[in-house]
C-alpha cells in the first residue's frame, strides 16, 4: 500500500534526464513560453489599464476580451475581412461597448469604493459570458492567426514560427503606443493624474467620468486584441477565456499590477515557467495551479510585484 | 449669532468691499449625507484681495472651499463675478476660474513637478502654457530644479509649493488655498505666505485662504472672517480682527 503511494508519487514527478539534457526541447518549450507570454502579456496589460486608473482588479475583463473575440470571429470567418481588420473592427466594437457599459453600470457608483465596483465587475462576468453562450452557442470553433502559419527559425523540433514572433511584436507594439499615448497626449496626462489622486484631478477641471470611460474602451480594445493573439492557439468557445486569465492575472500580479513594462515581463516569465514545468515535471495537470502559485508567492514575498510602485509619499 | 465685538458686515469698510465684491457667498449650506455642516454662511470677497477664514476644527472652513468647488452637496448661492456656481460640477467651475489647493496638498505623486503643472493647465486652451510654467519655475526656485523628480520625492514645503504653482497654471480669477502652512516649518510657512502675497501683488489674483497659522494669515489678508459651527461669528477687515480681543485669544494666543 504504502509502496503504490510512493511509486505512484514518483511516477507524477517524471523528471527524466533524457528530457533535460535534450536542448532542443530546452529551446523548444523556450520559444512556446516565448509565444504563451505573449499572449497573458496581452491581456494583463488590459487588466493593468483599468487597474491603474481605478485601483481595482477589473473581473469582467476576460468576458469583454472574450465578446471582443467572437466579434473577430464573425467579421472574418463569416463576413469575410481579412484577420488583422476583423480583429480591429472588433477592438472598436468592443471600446463602444466598454463605453457603454462604463456608463450605465460603473459611473453611477462612487469611484473610490472599490467594494461594491468589483461586485458589478464580477456580475458583467457572468452576464457577458452568459449572453456570449445564448448567441453563440457552447460548440468549438477556430479563430485563425493575424499571422502567417509557418516558422522562419527551425532547430529539429525547436521552431520560432511567425505567430510568436508576430504576437510577441504586437505585445511590444502596444506597450509601445500606450506608454506614447499615457506620457505625450493630454488624454494620457488626465488618465494618469485620475489614477494618481481623484480628488486632486477634478480640481484641476479634469472630468473623471468619461476620463475613466476612456480607460474602460481602451483596456477592453487590448483585451479583444491581446484574445485575438491566444485564442488562435486554443479553441474558440465561451469559456475560453477564463482559462487564460488566471495566468494573466499571475502575469499581471508579478509585474506589479500597475506597470506596463511589468504585465509583458510578467508575462512572460509564466509563460515560459508554465511550459517549462509542464514539459519537465510532467506537470499538465497542474498548469493552472502554476498560476495561482505564482500570485501566492508574489503576494507573500514581494506584495508590489517586480516593477510596482511601492507607493513613495513624504510628507 | 452672538452679537460680535468687532467690525460686521455693516461697517464701512466691509460695505467699501461689498460695492466691489468679486466672490459673493449668500446663505451657503452644505451637508455630508444628512448631517449639514454648513448652516446658510454669507460673505464676499473683493477682488483681488487676500482674504482668510479662521476657525477652530470643525467649525467649517474646510467645507466651505469644498463648497466652493463643488465638491460636497451644496445650497445656496456662490457668484463669481455675478457667475453662480452653486449646481455646476467641479470641472465647470475650474472651467470658470476658481482653483483650489486641498489640505494635505493633492499633488500627482507618481508623476513628475512638470506633468503636475502640465496637469494644473488641463482646463486651459491657449498656447502659453508652456510660457507660464517657465514663470513659476523662477518664482518658486526650487521646482524649476526638481522639474523632473516625481513630486511624492519632494519635501512637504516643496510639495506645497507644487500644489500652488499647479494651482497657478489655471491663471486663476479666485485661488482657494486650505491650509498651506500644515506641517511646514515656521521659516518655510513664512517664505510661502511672502510668495503668495507676491503673487496677489503682481497677479492681481484673489485668493482665499483658510489658516490656522492666524497671525501669519492676518499679515497678508485684507479682509477676514471667523467660522464657528458652521455660521459666520464674526467679520471684518484683518486689522480690525488682529485688534479683537476674542479673536486674539482663541486664534493668536495673546
Amino acid at each position: 500500500m504504502f509502496l503504490e503511494v510512493s511509486v505512484g508519487i514518483i511516477g507524477t514527478f517524471n523528471i527524466s534526464l533524457d528530457k533535460l539534457s535534450n536542448g532542443e526541447l530546452w529551446l523548444a518549450q523556450f520559444f512556446r513560453g516565448l509565444s504563451d507570454g505573449a499572449t497573458y502579456a496581452s491581456l494583463a496589460l488590459a487588466l493593468v489599464m483599468i487597474y491603474k486608473s481605478t485601483g481595482f482588479i477589473n473581473f469582467a475583463q476576460g468576458s469583454l476580451a472574450l465578446l471582443g473575440v467572437y466579434l473577430a470571429y464573425v467579421f472574418s470567418v463569416e463576413q469575410g475581412l481579412p484577420v488583422a481588420l476583423a480583429v480591429v473592427c472588433a477592438m472598436a466594437a468592443s471600446a463602444l461597448v466598454a463605453l457603454g457599459i462604463e456608463r450605465i453600470f460603473i459611473r453611477p457608483f462612487p469611484p473610490n469604493r472599490v467594494l461594491p465596483l468589483v461586485i458589478v465587475t464580477l456580475g458583467l462576468l457572468l452576464i457577458i459570458d452568459s449572453s456570449v453562450g445564448i448567441v453563440w452557442q457552447f460548440r468549438t470553433r477556430n479563430l485563425p492567426s493575424m499571422f502567417p502559419d509557418g516558422a522562419p527559425i527551425e532547430w529539429g523540433i525547436a521552431q520560432l514560427t511567425w505567430r510568436t514572433i508576430g504576437n510577441l511584436g504586437t505585445v511590444f507594439l502596444v506597450v509601445g503606443l500606450l506608454y506614447l499615448l499615457l506620457s505625450r497626449t493630454k488624454i494620457g496626462l488626465a488618465f494618469r493624474a485620475v489614477s494618481s489622486n481623484l480628488e486632486s484631478a477634478q480640481l484641476v477641471g479634469i472630468r473623471v467620468g468619461p476620463t475613466l470611460g476612456f480607460g474602460w474602451a481602451l483596456a477592453a480594445a487590448i483585451g479583444t486584441l491581446g484574445g485575438s493573439l491566444v485564442v488562435p492557439d486554443l479553441l474558440l468557445e465561451p469559456s475560453v477565456m477564463l482559462r487564460v486569465l488566471i495566468f494573466s492575472l499571475a502575469a499581471a500580479a508579478l509585474g506589479g499590477l500597475d506597470s506596463m513594462v511589468g504585465a509583458v515581463l510578467g508575462g512572460l516569465v509564466v509563460g515560459l515557467a508554465r511550459n517549462l514545468l509542464v514539459t519537465f515535471l510532467d506537470l499538465s495537470e497542474l498548469a493552472l495551479a502554476t498560476a495561482v502559485a505564482v500570485i501566492l508567492v508574489v503576494l507573500l514575498v514581494r506584495p508590489t510585484g517586480l516593477l510596482g510602485s511601492t507607493h513613495l509619499e513624504r510628507v | 449669532m452672538s452679537p460680535p465685538s468687532a467690525a460686521t458686515t455693516s461697517t464701512p469698510t466691509a460695505r467699501e468691499h461689498a460695492a466691489c465684491e468679486y466672490l459673493q457667498v449668500r446663505g451657503l449650506k452644505a451637508a455630508y449625507g444628512n448631517f449639514e455642516v454648513l448652516h446658510g454662511i454669507d460673505f464676499t470677497v473683493a477682488k483681488g484681495q487676500i482674504a482668510v477664514i479662521l476657525g477652530a476644527n470643525g467649525a467649517g472652513k474646510t467645507t466651505t472651499l469644498r463648497a466652493l468647488t463643488g465638491m460636497v452637496v451644496t445650497r445656496g448661492s456662490v457668484k463669481l463675478a455675478g457667475e453662480e456656481l452653486v449646481g455646476k460640477s467641479t470641472a465647470d467651475i475650474v472651467r470658470c476660474g476658481v482653483a483650489h489647493v486641498p489640505q494635505g496638498r493633492g499633488t500627482f505623486g507618481d508623476m513628475s513637478v512638470e506633468e503636475n503643472l502640465l496637469a494644473g493647465a488641463f482646463a486651459r486652451k491657449d498656447a502659453e502654457v508652456r510660457a507660464d510654467i517657465a514663470k513659476w519655475y523662477q518664482t518658486f526656485g526650487v521646482l524649476g530644479e526638481r522639474r523632473n523628480q516625481l513630486a511624492g520625492s519632494l519635501s512637504g514645503g516643496e510639495q506645497q509649493m507644487l500644489a500652488i504653482a499647479r494651482a497657478l497654471m489655471l491663471r486663476p480669477a479666485l485661488l482657494l488655498l486650505d491650509e498651506p502652512s500644515l506641517g511646514l516649518a515656521p521659516m518655510v510657512t513664512r517664505l510661502l505666505f511672502e510668495q503668495l502675497a507676491a503673487v496677489n501683488a503682481t497677479a492681481g489674483t484673489t485668493m482665499l485662504v483658510v489658516e490656522q497659522n492666524a497671525s501669519l494669515a492676518l499679515d497678508v489678508a485684507s479682509q477676514a472672517y471667523v467660522l464657528e459651527a458652521g455660521e459666520v461669528a464674526l467679520a471684518g477687515s484683518a486689522d480690525e480682527l488682529g485688534a479683537d480681543e476674542g479673536v486674539r485669544r482663541a486664534y493668536l494666543g495673546y
